[in-house]
């Protein structure tokens, strides 16, 4: 069968054609080698920083949005289509600087400079979204951007005033956006796309049937959604994934279906594009999905990538178990659902089968009745990993705990349900007794490790403190605007 | 004339780093974005897997073998002397030869045709190691009978034991405090171009060029002539490159001279974490005696360093640990010991404060203790331990300087007022008596920094200044800009100077090939030094211009004055160009050295005793955080600062250092967390693992003011201050309010005792401890 063999996308104004793109290709690394385009640094190459993020450009149902993203682990082979702006794009040698620039030099957001090209490519992408942002919505969209000189106060005073700069409605994205959207619909590919060598092959499915061919084929390829973790077994690790199936590109796998019943989620979904429904849905999940990492993994990571690779400390596992999600797995010729909790076997095993990918997600809407919290504690509270994640839903009825789903992760080999806690609270009135009972139940249930995120010892009294803080949190007799049981955001 | 009035950024005037435009753009380059000569290769260290060995054997033959593999050095292939130790030492090799004492220590470098290929062939090599137990901490390693790095130091004054019979109370007592990793954005890098003979060009990322080059010469044998080392600029330093750089600097060197072919060498992120140095972390014995007023009558505290396998700049930082011991205190009978241990961990070195930082923190611990104990505000009795003045006599610190400058007193009441610090105080007393969950805490700590480098042979800096004949102006000093507006506030110095706009100054690259021998940028040093250097160079050619001006006018040199972008003589009024153009044509010369040394000082280390400081910086802050029971976790709700930089040269860019200086501060005492495994592996080795502050760990309000009131007393450059290291401190404020916030559990009764870094997990266990015992 004859594949297309070249990555095409646009780089600021230039069509490209590359040949030969090795899978494990950073898009980082052809800005600064192959392109030489230095103003995107790599500051840590695992996405943590963000001196090197820029702007991609995508087409999502027709539709061309740009959102900011990791240079240093996003694969230049999933850029097919794409348009990518890096900072070089903002203003000519010569010529005017771009409000974001124009703001920052006003208000002295650079010192070292090291880090500004990536605040500015952030402030950018916000800036067109939400061109009159407050505080805590900058704080956000920078929360994947360190700076070590500033402090910061002089960067969200500048982003604060980008919008005395300059009006997004005349920046070039905006005024350009048919001619690019034009231009990437032509870029698009409707076959299978195979390029580099065998040792490091990158494979993009022409769509969901051909993923699941090559599934069949490649039984044990490395699936790429936002590569945000197996970014880092390259950049970090030097491991070989190939070959890599690439498949953020998918657009079968990008539904969101919101019913009164259930929200659905397909596999292929970031973080950012399903926080719309996720807010919808499950109120209680909005500010914690605000601190999944920083803006540009959201943009990159997805669900569907944070419960298949498994990890005992991805965020959404735990809160996810809470509601009762269910996980559909596809493979060539079939499908299977089944419970979240039961996909994760062991530490590093799921039940997943060679061939089997993570097609969607369902997330039953809660019931009557039925108390939903999240709670994620680190050592820095955003853009760090969890020491300890809860999800906890508890179903009252007639002052009478009837269900408890209590879920942690950063507890054990996986994320797992606190089986004696929820006996400790199930048939109990609600109130103070049964979370205490729960909480010295909670010592049968787990033996969390030490390690440099938290220590044992901490972990179990944080743990038990959560359901403590549950019950402050939703007891009648508690006035939380008064005495508060958690701090607040913003 | 509008020129005529005024001139574009003069001193004391806010102005923009002059780097700025091109920062935002992407279009400043830093050494990694130098574009390479055809040919350049890249090198890359491959490290030791265990954490103290004997080297049985090294078999490299993998990594030789391994696609794109051009050459590995070793410790033969090191032409020179196989040392980077920046104090002479020798205990430093670029390859060790016989063992290993630290993991992930480098061992040796593969060169590759790219970064890639070199890197991946540094993990192939087949090392025979004979392992040997290890010790991490300095209380595990002095117990293991592990030597000293470097000489400790003692200071003492006054008559302790005395102190102590006399003391109504005594309090003795231990506090652990963390290092630090730097977290500069853009790592280690150096890159050499080969010349002819033994030539070699090294660009790099490193804030003590001379030192680079040095070594260089010294590892290759060759004098210091044949070595240039240039710095454009560096993405942060903050110390970590104060001597840090040497290694790859020499790697790179030995790699070009060997191929002569360009070598660059760029470790990533985790590597320059783990291979390089950091904050030391220290282990603070106090004894402390006190009368019931609060008033400190005598104290004895040991100071043990974490300072890893080598010496590097440990004595230095130690010394200084001890010298502010003392933080803005009287001490009437004082004795301080350092004790800079040796660890099997990499050798820690440089890092904004230079150990000054966990000698205040040790202070704050102390005073903490005395108003706990007599249930008192921290305040009150910091304000009981103030430096006096001459008349009271409690004005001498433990290494014997008379305190002449003292400002604390004015600074941290004016804060007192404007933070509004006794109402907030009583206000939070009271909410914290309700028994909530949140708690919150209040604090507010002052800092007393003394500037100038112990060493006191290195406050001494050259500069070197051009006027073209077009009369534009080409100025070059010997400090390095690293983010923190050095050459804009020497450019400044310059421009006012000469009465000319700043634009017509054009900085340029640090280069050892125009200033030689030249100290770090660092101690907070750079502007006091380099300006006073740069305005000799100026002041040599004003005088030349001044002299030739009277003579060809027939004119007094009195006569003559500097006015924005003219030249007065006499009645004349001339364009500062064409005035340079008729001094070029009458053969005036327009290219001067400028030299500074700074007076006054000087430091006995055997006795304890003398001047090592020119003057101090003082300021104050003042922090309210709220503190959740139940998690540890927590937010700075607000911070007000005073801080004092004399009278400053841009108080844009101090306001910016004191800012960024204050966040990095708290970080290092909250979410900062240096974490080995037992195998001596440092697991935060990365900013996933690393948390430094984010913009929404900022404090929720932050008011930042300079004490416009304050004027260096003594004459340094326009009567300012430095401002690089002494705000750090202003850091501790959260860390104290922490504190407050966790001792309310107990009602106040109980010095907390806080660790740090406070991460939430060690505010937790703070606060169950505390309720356990309550």
């Amino acid at each position: 069968m004859a594949y297309q063999n070249d990555i095409r996308f646009l780089l600021n104004g230039e069509e490209k054609t590359v040949t030969d793109v090795h899978a494990t290709q950073t898009l980082l690394d052809y800005l600064r080698i192959e392109q030489r385009l230095t103003g995107t640094k790599e500051g840590c190459a695992e996405g943590d920083c963000g001196a090197c993020t820029v702007l991609v450009g995508r087409l999502r149902d027709g539709r061309l949005h740009y959102e900011t993203v990791n240079a240093c682990i996003r694969f230049l082979a999933s850029l097919n289509g794409c348009h990518i702006v890096t900072i070089e794009d903002l203003s000519g040698p010569k010529g005017r600087l771009h409000p974001v620039q124009e703001a920052m030099v006003e208000y002295h957001g650079s010192q070292c400079g090291f880090c500004t090209p990536g605040f500015v490519m952030s402030l950018y992408a916000l800036w067109m979204e939400n061109p009159q942002p407050i505080e805590v919505e900058v704080e956000t969209a920078v929360q994947g951007n360190l700076c070590r000189c500033t402090g910061y106060a002089p960067i969200v005073k500048a982003a604060l005033a980008v919008n005395q700069y300059g009006n997004p409605a005349h920046d070039h994205l905006t005024t350009e956006r048919n001619a690019v959207t034009t231009r990437l619909q032509a870029l698009a590919t409707k076959t299978r796309i195979v390029s580099g060598p065998a040792d490091d092959r990158a494979i993009l499915p022409a769509d969901l049937a051909d993923l699941a061919q090559v599934l069949a084929e490649n039984p044990k390829a490395t699936i790429v959604a936002g590569s945000t973790d197996v970014g880092l077994w390259v950049t970090k690790f030097m491991r070989p994934i190939s070959p890599v199936v690439f498949i953020l590109h998918l657009e079968e796998l990008k539904r969101i279906e919101l019913s009164d019943e259930a929200l659905t989620i397909g596999a292929g979904v970031t973080y950012s594009e399903s926080q719309t429904a996720i807010r919808a849905g499950f109120p209680h999940l909005g500010e914690y999905w605000d601190r999944i990492a920083g803006w540009q993994v959201r943009n990159m990571g997805t669900i569907g990538g944070n419960i298949a690779n498994g990890s005992p400390i991805g965020d959404t596992p735990p809160v996810l178990i809470a509601l009762g999600a269910e996980v559909t797995l596809a493979k060539a010729g079939s499908t299977r659902s089944l419970a979240l909790e039961d996909f994760f076997i062991d530490y590093g095993k799921q039940d997943r089968e060679a061939g089997d990918f993570v097609s969607s997600i369902r997330i039953p809407r809660p019931k009557p009745g039925q108390i939903d919290a999240a709670y994620k504690i680190s050592k820095r509270r955003d853009e760090d990993i969890s020491s300890v994640a809860a999800g906890f839903s508890v179903t009252v009825g007639s002052d009478v705990i009837t269900e408890a789903r209590l879920a942690f992760g950063g507890m054990a080999a996986t994320p797992k349900r606190a089986a004696q806690a929820e006996a400790a609270l199930v048939g109990q009135p609600w109130g103070a007794a049964a979370f205490e009972a729960a909480a010295q139940a909670l010592a049968q249930d787990f033996a969390p490790l030490t390690d440099w995120r938290a220590s044992a010892e901490y972990r179990q009294i944080v743990a038990a403190n959560l359901l403590r803080r549950f019950h402050l949190e939703h007891d009648s007799a508690n006035d939380t605007e008064a005495a508060p049981v958690r701090l607040a955001i913003a | 004339m509008k020129d005529l009035q005024t001139i574009k950024g003069a001193v004391h005037q806010d102005l923009k780093h002059d780097s700025a435009i091109k920062q935002v753009q992407g279009r400043a380059d830093y050494t990694d974005d130098i574009a390479e000569p055809i040919g350049t290769l890249h090198a890359y260290l491959g490290v030791s897997t265990v954490t103290h060995a004997n080297i049985r054997g090294m078999d490299l033959s993998r990594v030789r073998a391994a696609p794109g593999v051009v050459a590995v050095l070793t410790a033969e292939d090191v032409p020179g002397v196989n040392d980077v130790s920046p104090t002479g030492k020798h205990d430093e090799p670029v390859f060790p030869t016989e063992k290993v004492e630290f993991h992930g220590q480098p061992m040796f470098a593969v060169i590759a045709e790219t970064r890639d290929a070199a890197r991946r062939a540094a993990e192939l090599a087949d090392v025979d190691y004979d392992v040997l137990p290890h010790a991490l901490d300095p209380i595990a390693a002095e117990d293991a009978g592990m030597p000293l790095v470097t000489d400790p130091l003692k200071l003492e004054r006054g008559d302790v034991e005395a102190g102590f019979a006399a003391a109504a109370n005594r309090i003795s007592g231990r506090m652990v405090v963390g290092g630090q990793d730097h977290m500069y954005l853009e790592g280690h890098i150096a890159f050499a171009i080969p010349g002819e003979d033994d030539d070699v060009v090294v660009h790099c990322s490193t804030q003590h060029p001379s030192e680079a080059q040095h070594m260089v010469a010294h590892v290759l044998g060759v004098p210091s002539n044949a070595v240039v080392v240039n710095v454009r600029r560096m993405g942060g330093g903050f110390g970590g490159k104060e001597s840090q750089m040497n290694l790859f600097c020499a790697v790179a060197a030995i790699g070009a001279k060997k191929l002569n072919r360009p070598v660059k060498i760029r470790p990533d992120r985790d590597q320059d974490m783990t291979a390089t140095g950091k904050r030391h972390d220290f282990v603070i014995d106090y004894d402390l005696g006190f009368d019931h007023e609060g008033r400190i009558q005598a104290v004895e505290s040991q100071f043990a360093a974490r300072c890893g396998y080598s010496s590097d700049l440990s004595g230095p930082v130690t010394d200084r640990a001890l010298f502010h011991a003392d933080n803005a205190y009287f001490y009437p009978n004082v004795r301080l010991k350092s004790r800079p241990q040796k660890t099997n961990t990499v050798s820690n070195t440089a890092f904004r404060g230079f150990g000054g930082p966990q000698g205040v923190v040790a202070a704050e611990r102390m005073i903490e203790e005395v108003a706990y104990a007599l249930g008192k505000d921290p305040l009150e009795v910091r304000k009981a331990n103030f430096y006096g003045d001459a008349e009271d006599g409690r004005n001498v610190t433990p290494y014997h300087q008379t305190v002449e400058d003292n400002v604390i007193g004015r600074v941290v009441e004016e804060l007192e007022q404007s933070a509004d610090y006794q109402a907030r105080r009583k206000a939070i007393i009271e909410e914290n008596a309700k028994g909530g969950i949140i708690r919150r805490g209040l604090a507010l700590t002052p800092v007393k920094f003394g500037i100038s480098f112990t060493a006191t042979w290195y406050n001494q800096a050259g500069a070197l200044i051009h006027v073209y004949n077009d009369g534009s102006i080409h100025l070059n000093h010997g400090g390095t800009e690293m983010g923190q507006g050095l050459n804009t506030k020497v450019a400044q110095v310059v421009a006012e100077a000469f009465q000319v706009d700043f634009d017509r100054i054009k900085i340029t690259k640090t280069t050892t090939e125009k200033v030689p021998n030249t100290s770090a940028t660092a101690a907070s040093s750079g502007s006091d030094l380099n300006g006073m250097a740069a305005l000799d160079a100026a002041e040599q050619i004003k005088a030349r211009l001044v002299k030739f001006a009277a003579e060809s006018r027939g004119v007094s040199e009195e006569a003559v004055s500097f006015v924005p972008n003219h030249l007065r003589i006499g009645d004349e009024v001339v364009p500062f160009d064409s005035f340079i153009k008729e001094a070029y044509m009458a053969r005036v010369q327009l290219s001067s050295a400028g030299f500074y040394k700074t007076p006054k000082i000087h430091w006995d280390r055997a006795a304890g005793k003398g001047r090592p400081f020119y003057y101090y910086a003082y300021g104050a802050s003042c922090s309210e955080v709220s503190v959740d029971t139940l998690t540890g976790e927590y937010r700075v709700e607000r911070t007000d600062i005073l801080h004092d930089v004399g009278r400053s040269l841009n108080p844009i860019l101090d306001i910016g250092q004191v800012e960024g200086a204050f966040i990095q501060g708290m970080g290092w005492l909250t979410t900062e967390e240096l974490w080995w495994d037992e195998a001596g592996r440092l697991r935060t080795h990365a900013p996933s693992t690393y948390k430094i502050p984010l913009a929404s760990d900022r404090p929720r309000i932050f008011n930042v003011e300079l004490a416009d009131w304050s004027e260096n007393r003594e004459m340094t450059i326009k009567r300012s201050k430095a401002v690089g290291e002494p705000p750090f401190m202003l850091g501790i404020s959260v860390f104290e309010a922490l504190s407050m916030a966790v001792a309310s559990v107990a009602d106040y009764r109980q010095c907390p005792r806080l660790d740090a870094p406070a991460t939430p997990e060690c505010v937790l266990m703070a606060v169950e401890r505390l309720k356990a015992g309550a």
